[in-house]
């Protein structure tokens, strides 16, 4: 745990050089009467090996924002800056080559695999995609093998399993070696947590905080819980309808508050201000 | 994979319907090799041969006979001599001549031919009755009168010098057994209005129609998946003009289009290859309509948004990341649309839209035979009744597979 509490919010990252960054960066959804303003101006900087928590309730944009900073969806106005300078995404190619630097963890590990593909294919496909194609079998089963056991798992029962056949937890798991083979610049974790028991929550926040120490990556991690948000992050993006209404470091955003939004969400969460403890947060989930 | 097909074949409804769909095609494979030959050859003169084994009288003529005594030849013989139509004609004589039948039976041969030496009479001429209705009841007088004289028929042949020269007598116990006559046939459907073998034509139009069956379903499955993963993956303009053209043929009734088309085609232009494909061309509307929306709510999918991320290409993620989910769906729908295509092939035939009719059958076009030489009216129910079986049969074990397949693929519809 000590070393955990070390890694947060011990760094001062404005001097870092700038991973991902946003200015006026707008969703709109529909038109009209139906218009839906899902992501309003926000801007943001993301340094490198930075920790970023953006934490929000049901419906305040976390999903929509990170499907435009994967690419995944165009803003509809803003501009996003990629180590920056402006992203360009226009061509396939272009977001191939985007995609080697940012990758994601999705919310729900159930629907994040294709059911009709096997573990090793998942696994294999990473190891081509970070140009491994030419190495030798053994060589990849390695690599397989050392991606499995640091997230706890064990290649060898794995190979020729599919997806569905392992618990929500092992797969957000196999998720996160997945990232330890492609070892991208950011990872995007969208509620990672929010579908797996609480055992299985505690291990995968230790495994990206591990990966974030390993290999330097900055890690967006989006979640509507204030209080893992305090435990885990660096710096903390509270967001309501859409808009930012505050940031900064985790310790200055939740322990001096200053929108009534980020302290309503505070007082929602039992203990804040008392010492953290690991257990007090996965009471809390499971309540 | 494995374990969908064994579910699949656990589903009793698909494996009848694969029962007796196998047993259709063993049958269009197998029967030809026992009897080969063009199927449109026109073996008989004349129309509607009624189905059963026919034996060659002059061959039967010139066989080695043997001498049996059966107790009810001459009763069998007479019986034989009438005919269902000549006992009503009787009895219609009976009736005019004011005979009293109220217990006769038509069926017993010696009273009906007793009461017709007591009532008829050459010279009477009832009221009303035709000259042609006379000469008929002259005919069968004399028929009736050759009946009982049993005899011996002799047969006479040309000599050298060209006069008639007896050469054999045939008696009333002489019997040749079938299988010294050189020439038996057995037409087990008879034949139909041109003479032709009735089962072999079924069998070889039960091939043809099936293969069009296939390409109909082919040919829409292939524009329908096409569209509907076009339209539903990639959106945006192509998506509008996809579906644009997609309501277009569906505000217009497929069987419309398909007889417009065909008719402008001309009979010249229309293999049963060219049909189906027309019938193809018509119907992949729902196909491409529902893949579009199954593809609409799996695009949005993490694992498609995943694949994405791993950078693997537009058709990479179609075939391996969207097709998988929803070849069950495809195939349901390719196996319904196979039926409708050999549906759509009989009703374009029995409009004479059909295929060209001098290359090879097909059910539909046996069907259309069948009624415009009114079968349907003169009795040859075996011109028409066994190419409707095996409409049925088909398209009937096909929804069976399909049924069967949906509650294997969707298990809230199992009971
Ligand atoms: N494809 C879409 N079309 C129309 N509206 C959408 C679409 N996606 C999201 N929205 C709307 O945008 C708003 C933000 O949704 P979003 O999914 O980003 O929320 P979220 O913060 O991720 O919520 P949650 O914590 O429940 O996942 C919601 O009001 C939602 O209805
Ligand atoms: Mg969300």
């Amino acid at each position: 745990m000590s070393e955990m509490e070390k890694a947060r919010a011990q760094t001062d990252f404005s001097d870092k050089p700038l991973c991902l960054s946003g200015r006026g960066v707008t969703k709109v959804f529909g038109f009209g009467d139906k218009k839906t303003v899902a992501v309003d101006h926000v801007d943001f900087d993301f340094h490198e090996g930075e920790f970023v928590s953006i934490v929000g309730e049901s419906g305040s944009g976390k999903t929509t924002l990170s499907k435009m900073l994967l690419g995944l969806s165009n803003q509809t106005e803003g501009e996003i800056l990629f180590q920056g300078k402006p992203r360009d995404i226009g061509t396939g190619r272009k977001k191939r080559e985007y995609w080697k630097g940012i990758q994601a963890i999705f919310q729900d590990p159930f629907s994040s695999f294709n059911t009709f593909q096997k573990v090793d294919a998942v696994l294999l496909d990473c190891i081509n995609m970070r140009g491994g194609k030419h190495l030798s079998k053994q060589e990849k089963t390695d690599m397989m093998t050392e991606a499995c056991n640091f997230v706890n798992l064990k290649f060898a029962e794995l190979t020729n399993k599919y997806p569905f056949e392992l618990s929500g937890g092992q797969m957000q798991r196999l998720m996160i070696a997945r990232i330890f083979l492609l070892k991208p610049k950011i990872l995007l974790a969208d509620e990672p947590t929010s579908m797996v028991d609480a055992c299985s929550r505690a291990t995968i926040l230790d495994m990206l905080l591990n990966l974030r120490d390993e290999t330097g990556m900055t890690v967006i991690f989006i979640t509507h819980d204030i209080g893992l948000a305090y435990y885990i992050s660096d710096t903390v993006y509270i967001m309501e309808h859409g808009k930012f209404v505050e940031f900064g470091k985790a310790d200055e955003v939740i322990l001096e508050p200053k929108a009534a939004y980020t302290k309503r969400l505070i007082s929602d969460v039992p203990k804040i201000h008392e010492e953290w403890d690991l257990s007090t947060v996965d009471l809390k989930q499971d309540a | 994979m494995k374990n969908t097909l064994r579910q699949v074949f656990h589903s009793s409804k698909f494996v009848a319907g694969f029962v007796i769909f196998v047993a259709i095609i063993l049958m269009m494979i197998i029967y030809p090799l026992f009897n080969p030959g063009n199927p449109l050859e026109q073996i008989g003169v004349g129309t509607f041969a009624k189905p059963g084994t026919y034996v060659s009288l002059y061959d039967a003529a010139r066989t080695k006979t043997d001498t049996l005594r059966l107790p009810d030849a001459a009763d069998n013989r007479i019986a034989a001599a009438l005919t269902d139509e000549d006992r009503v004609a009787m009895v219609e004589w009976f009736t005019l001549m004011g005979a009293d039948i109220s217990d006769l039976d038509t069926a017993d041969t010696d009273a009906m031919i007793e009461l017709w030496h007591e009532t008829y009479d050459p010279t009477a001429r009832p009221k009303g009755m035709t000259n042609a209705k006379i000469n008929y009841y002259k005919r069968l007088n004399n028929a009736i009168m050759d009946l009982g004289a049993a005899d011996t028929i002799t047969i006479a042949e040309y000599n050298d010098e060209g006069v008639l020269e007896e050469s054999k007598t045939i008696l009333d116990t002489d019997y040749v057994n079938t299988k010294n006559v050189a020439n038996v046939k057995t037409l087990p459907l008879g034949t139909d209005n041109f003479g032709r073998d009735v089962l072999k034509e079924l069998v070889s139009a039960t091939g043809t129609s099936i293969r069009i069956g296939l390409i109909a379903g082919i040919v829409a499955t292939v524009i329908g998946l096409t569209f509907g993963l076009l339209a539903g993956y990639v959106g945006g303009w192509l998506d509008d003009i996809i579906m644009f053209i997609t309501n277009i043929f569906t505000v217009i009734p497929s069987f419309v289009l398909l007889i417009l088309i065909t008719y402008s085609l001309g009979q010249e232009q229309r293999g049963a290859a060219v049909v189906a494909t027309v019938i193809g061309f018509t119907s992949w509307t729902w196909t491409a309509r529902s893949v579009r929306s199954q593809v609409i709510s799996l695009r949005n999918r993490d694992h498609v948004n995943l694949s994405k991320l791993s950078g693997h290409s537009l058709v990479r993620i179609v075939v391996m990341d969207i097709l998988p989910y929803i070849a069950s769906y495809v195939v349901m729908a390719f196996i319904l649309q196979v039926s409708s295509g050999i549906l759509a092939e009989a009703q374009l035939s029995l409009l004479g839209l059909g295929p060209k009719t001098t290359q090879v059958p097909t059910l539909g076009l046996m069907m259309n035979w069948a009624m415009l030489y009114s079968a349907h009216t003169n009795g040859s129910w075996w011109a028409y009744f066994p190419v409707i079986l095996i409409i049925t049969l088909i398209s009937f074990s096909l929804n069976l597979m399909n049924t069967g397949l949906d509650q294997v693929f969707n298990p809230t519809l199992r009971d």
